[in-house]
């Protein structure tokens, strides 16, 4: 027995570090026919990592008070040294990873990775989304520019819609009559504490999950169905090494794109930093345009959409209920769809152009939430919302009825 | 040991009586968490009147005053201005100031103010809190269709339209008039925000 071997042996006697490794890893077995698709969940755990190592650099040199967050930020960017290389892996970093985010969600609704037995999952890979939406707000108002202070006055007012409670929860949520110095520190301490512990232990649980079910595939197949002499699926290789050494190619790829953006074109054109927030908060002078940053854009423009009133419910509260109903629905997806199959290779076309038309829809909310609500906008928005709305309302019954494809016992390749 | 002869209802009841103890303890735990992000003291003793020189304010002018951090409109309208006011109620979510809330009851009049020719506002959407724009032009605009902007303010963020007396157009996202906060004239020209107590 090796030197090696026989450390282990202690430390597997007092820790479970072996078979720990075996089972998330080395013998936990992977359907074979990955694609392309399947990259964003790594990279997302990547941008993870990006954003809690840069993010714990960034508060050495970063000061959260209403005279000094400004100035600081500056102060990283001209002089600490590669200072402005560390803020911007944490500001381009943030939009990196809704990138990956998004694109892994996708992937999870072409392939109905969302289904029995894969519900949790789902709602927790839907828990970090909530809190990194939540954690990115509070992101975005640190630097204490003019889109911070006003992109934060309109998220939290949203909570002033809320019948009763609505104006004292609000300034409760505040700490102050106004947004403050005193918001800017408790924000400061949700970032940078409150929020990230909460994310990392939700994709503790997400992982967790996954491992006790299996992963998906793109044929939507149970891998587990077929099995060689041994109890190992014939259509799955082992996570260690083959997908380790397969995702670190696409690592390479991915961070040469990030690099390449995050040097040569980190504020993504006003997308990914607004050129408004160059500018300190002004409490007395609202920018001519308020929008918020991308990822978020969507959901912006579903609040904006309702500019009516419906019976009791004024345009205000509607706007907050269609914006808090479009997250909350994605929740329930799994509930939603009744397909017998998984795969969109495997359901009708009507589900197939329906998914596209979703994507589609979905990027062009996104793109019209960072455009002023105004004419032919304004419209686009609204139908935008009632397509959104309608391709989960229509889910249940096209899903159920529709004549799916037969499935194949195998994996295709 | 042994579980002979052990009361199985007793042991329920010790558990749960335990349990909502708990329970109880742990909900007293979270008070001082929630209640610390009530405003401080210093935050609530930062609201202190504003005072302004109106003198300067030329007939269709505003200036901006800061009150709690907020800022203040004080416009000087012009008579073609006020003479527009009485004729949109048709156009408004609430031309008679119904909501008590928006307005002092001196205030509760067409032109939303103590003197018909100034106006006193939060600069606060009632949508989502920007800062509304001036707009005070007779003139076709951009975001009503068809016929002339009568003056007032729109809100850049979401498109919201209020009148020269603050009063919201219907189809805006805003579902309030614009606030008109305490106020009142210390004399002819000098203008308190935040008190109205003297000559209410």
């Amino acid at each position: 027995m090796s030197k090696f071997q026989a450390f282990m042996g202690w430390v597997d006697h007092r820790l479970p570090v072996t078979t720990t490794f075996e089972k998330h890893m080395s013998k936990y077995y992977a359907p074979k026919n990955f694609n392309f698709w399947y990259f964003f969940g790594v990279f997302s755990f990547l941008m993870l990592a990006n954003q809690i190592l840069s993010g714990v650099w960034l508060t050495m040199s970063y000061n959260p008070s209403a005279e000094g967050a400004f100035a600081s930020v500056e102060y990283i960017m001209r002089d600490v040294e590669l200072g402005w290389l560390i803020r911007y892996m944490h500001s381009t970093g943030a939009s990196f990873f809704f990138i990956a985010v998004y694109l892994h969600m996708f992937r999870g609704l072409i392939y109905g990775s969302y289904q029995k037995p894969r519900e949790l999952i789902w709602i927790f890979g839907m828990c970090i989304y909530l809190m990194l939406m939540a954690e990115a707000f509070m992101g975005y108002v640190l630097p204490w520019g003019q889109m911070s202070y006003w992109g934060a006055q309109v998220i939290i007012s949203l909570f002033g819609a809320i019948p009763v409670i609505g104006d004292d929860l609000v300034t409760w949520i505040r700490g102050d009559f106004l947004i403050s110095g005193i918001t800017l520190n408790r924000f400061f301490a949700l970032h940078v504490i409150a929020l990230p512990l909460v994310i990392v232990a939700l994709v503790v649980l997400h992982i967790l999950a996954l491992h006790e079910v299996g992963s998906n595939n793109p044929d939507g197949i149970d891998i587990k169905k077929h099995k060689d002499a041994e109890g190992r699926p014939l259509d799955g290789v082992p996570f260690h090494p083959y997908y380790t050494v397969h995702d670190l190619v696409g690592i390479v790829v991915f961070l040469f794109v990030f690099c390449f953006v995050l040097f040569f074109w980190p504020e993504g054109n006003g997308y990914f930093l607004e050129y408004a927030n160059f500018e300190e908060a002004n409490p007395l002078k609202t920018p001519e345009h308020i929008a918020p940053v991308w990822y978020f854009g969507a959901f912006y423009t579903i609040l904006r959409a309702v500019t009516f009133d419906i019976g009791p419910i004024n345009s205000q509260l509607g706007g907050v209920i269609a914006m808090g109903a479009a997250i909350a629905i994605l929740f329930v997806l799994p509930w939603l769809d009744r397909s017998p199959v998984k795969s969109w290779r495997y359901k009708g076309w009507i589900s197939r152009l329906n998914l596209v038309l979703f994507g589609v829809f979905f990027a062009l909310l996104t793109w019209l939430g960072t455009k002023p609500a105004s004419g032919l906008y304004q419209i686009l928005g609204q139908i935008g919302t009632l397509v959104y709305f309608g391709w989960f309302i229509t889910l249940p019954f096209i899903s159920a009825k529709e004549k799916t494809k037969p499935v194949p016992e195998r994996v295709t390749g | 040991m042994s579980n002979d002869g052990v009361n199985q209802g007793r042991r329920r009841f010790l558990i749960a009586t335990t349990a909502v103890g708990g329970g109880v303890g742990a909900v007293g735990v979270a008070v001082p968490f929630v209640k610390s992000w009530n405003p401080s003291e210093k935050a609530k003793a930062a609201g202190a009147p504003a005072k302004a020189d109106i003198s300067k304010v030329e007939p269709g002018a505003m200036i901006v005053v800061e009150w709690r951090g907020k800022p203040v409109y004080v416009v000087r309208r012009t008579d073609e201005l006020v003479g527009y006011l009485e004729g949109l109620a048709e156009k408004l979510k609430d031309p008679a100031n119904a909501d008590e809330g928006q307005q002092p009851s001196y205030a509760k009049n067409t032109g939303r103010s103590r003197k018909p020719e100034i106006l006193v506002l939060e600069g606060v959407c009632t949508h989502l809190g920007c800062a509304p724009k001036f707009v005070p032009e007779v003139k076709p605009q951009p975001f009503v269709d068809g016929e002339d902007w009568k003056g007032g303010f729109f809100c850049p963020c979401h498109g919201s339209r209020f009148d020269i007396a603050g009063r919201v157009f219907k189809g805006s996202p805003a579902a309030k008039n614009l606030k008109v906060p305490p106020h009142s004239y210390l004399d002819e020209t000098t203008l308190l925000i935040g008190v109205d107590e003297e000559n209410a």
